[in-house]
């Protein structure tokens, strides 16, 4: 199966406009539940802290992009800044109406797609959150967020869905459809991923992660349930980004989205297959959180991919995906010291960038593998060191990591005065060696 | 050395686009892609190598 490319239309169709909406409802989804997993796999001492900073972030991410991002994304119909250079245009730039001004009198699509941006913003915004958990401050949160929000989406987000240059790659180069991300793999999750990675160089490890001697701490999630119910959830919302992404960026027609949405399922169920049988082979017994790390790790990979393969080619993707995560959890932690408690940087960063290479290999035209080859390029070259500078000044505005007895006390006591579970006994720390 | 890393990965993508205008045989194309991703990993791995936390370091300050 090759990528729809149709021209834009001018007007969809109601049906269209009707199902669009509803599956935009419901892929808020996936953002809850990437707070619930986000919750689950820190600790109870900071339980609520983070589940109010889920919201908080998301809150400030959706503002930020109404006031600055939205502007400097735009939609394929606004106009963009574009340099020439060997006789192309390079639309680097959105340049779109301040504030969403006349937003309601735009075309149905560009509604639908500012709304799809909105929550993308949203979900890409609060991956780095899960890696900071237990040290990285409220505040901290939602600064990151909304200079995520801002800046770094914006510009992403407009090379790749809003007519920018590396979706006219196909137009310009002959590459393929050009770079092609219809669920959010890159704009989404390598973004957030990038901004995990940044948010752990940043603050540093959890305290008594890393002792002097011996492997590292272990500090398994409080609540299993959260996790893996997360799962669940989490699994509607991406149904939802994947098949409104495939009508809204690859003008899709609404006879691929049954398709698209097998794919999403299929991508997760081979996923957390092979992350159920690597962690029996490792440990002897399936790893709970590491599955449910397998299982989004498949969600993530579908995103780039579901509306543009064959089902199986979906499972293959997925399975891949399943046996990389849980390798790399343990690498990152082990060989490198990176104290990564929601697995962020496997999960959403490894795993999209998975995604996007394999949408290339199995399902475009000729020239789609180095259109999405071009576009890895830009988030490692560009957006990864755009993003840690960004946070880099913005820590010594707003100190990202909680004072040393915050952390011991808990985030929970420590910002909000009070614990998620204030009738449960809580239990000495013995990880403080 | 993590600045380093981080001032090689931009390299490598003006590398990969350079190799659009430069060159419009596919081939040439994709070598210079594949170099240019090879010279990001490579100030990735200098700047994850550079970030790495020393063993003991249990106050849990940046690093």
């Amino acid at each position: 199966m090759t990528p729809v490319q149709l021209p834009a239309p001018n007007i969809m169709s109601d049906t269209a406009v009707a199902l669009t909406l509803v599956l935009l409802a419901l892929a808020p989804l996936a953002i809850a539940g990437v707070a619930l997993i986000n919750t689950g796999l820190g600790r109870s001492r900071s339980a609520a802290q983070a589940l109010l900073g889920s919201l908080a972030i998301l809150a400030v991410a959706a503002i930020a992009f109404l006031l600055i991002g939205s502007t400097l994304t735009g939609t394929p119909s606004d106009p963009g800044h574009s340099f020439h250079l060997a006789g192309k245009p390079w639309n680097w730039l959105g340049a779109g109406p301040l504030s969403l001004a006349g937003l309601s009198t735009a075309p149905i699509q560009s509604q639908l797609e500012l709304l799809f941006e909105f929550l993308a913003v949203a979900l890409a915004a609060l991956i780095p959150w899960g890696t900071g958990a237990d040290r990285l401050r409220l505040a901290a949160g939602c600064a990151s967020a909304a200079v995520l929000a801002a800046i770094v989406f914006p510009l992403f987000a407009h090379w790749v869905w809003a007519g920018g240059w590396l979706s006219q790659l196909g137009v310009n180069f002959s590459l393929g459809s050009g770079f092609s991300d219809p669920g959010g793999a890159a704009s989404i999750h390598v973004l957030g991923g990038i901004g995990a990675l940044a948010i752990v160089w940043i603050t540093g490890s959890r305290k008594g992660k890393f002792p002097k001697e011996g492997f590292s701490t272990a500090m398994p999630g409080h609540n299993a349930v959260y996790i893996l119910f997360g799962c669940f959830i989490a699994l509607v919302g991406w149904l939802a980004f994947n098949m409104a992404g495939a009508v809204l960026w690859l003008h899709a027609p609404l006879a691929a989205l049954p398709v698209t949405a097998i794919n999403t399922l299929l991508a997760a169920s081979g996923a957390i297959a092979a992350t159920f049988t690597v962690t029996r082979v490792r440990f002897g017994k399936p790893d709970a959180s590491l599955c449910a790390n397998g299982w989004l790790a498949g969600l993530v990979a579908s995103s780039a991919s579901a509306a543009m393969v064959t089902p199986l080619q979906s499972l293959v993707i997925g399975i891949v995906a399943g046996i990389l995560t849980p390798l790399l959890v343990e690498v990152l932690e082990l060989a490198v010291s990176i104290d990564d408690p929601s697995g962020a940087i496997s999960v959403h960063a490894a795993s999209g960038l998975w995604g996007l290479l394999a949408a290339g290999i199995l399902a475009g035209p000729p020239g789609q593998l180095v259109s999405q080859l071009i576009g890895v390029s830009a988030l490692l070259g560009i957006i990864l060191p755009l993003v840690y500078l960004l946070f880099y000044l913005l820590n010594r505005v707003v100190p990202f990591r909680v004072e040393a007895d915050g952390e011991r006390i808990g985030m929970d006591l420590h910002e909000l005065g009070g614990g998620a579970y204030p009738e449960f006994v809580i239990h000495r720390d013995d990880s403080y060696r | 050395m993590k600045y380093a890393g981080l001032l090689v990965m931009p390299a490598g993508f003006f590398l990969s686009v350079a190799a659009l205008v430069l060159f419009p045989s596919p081939t040439l194309r994709v070598a210079f892609v594949l170099c240019g991703i090879g010279v990001e990993i490579l100030g990735l791995v200098v700047a994850v190598k550079a970030h790495i936390e020393p063993r003991g370091q249990t106050n849990g300050e940046p690093h």
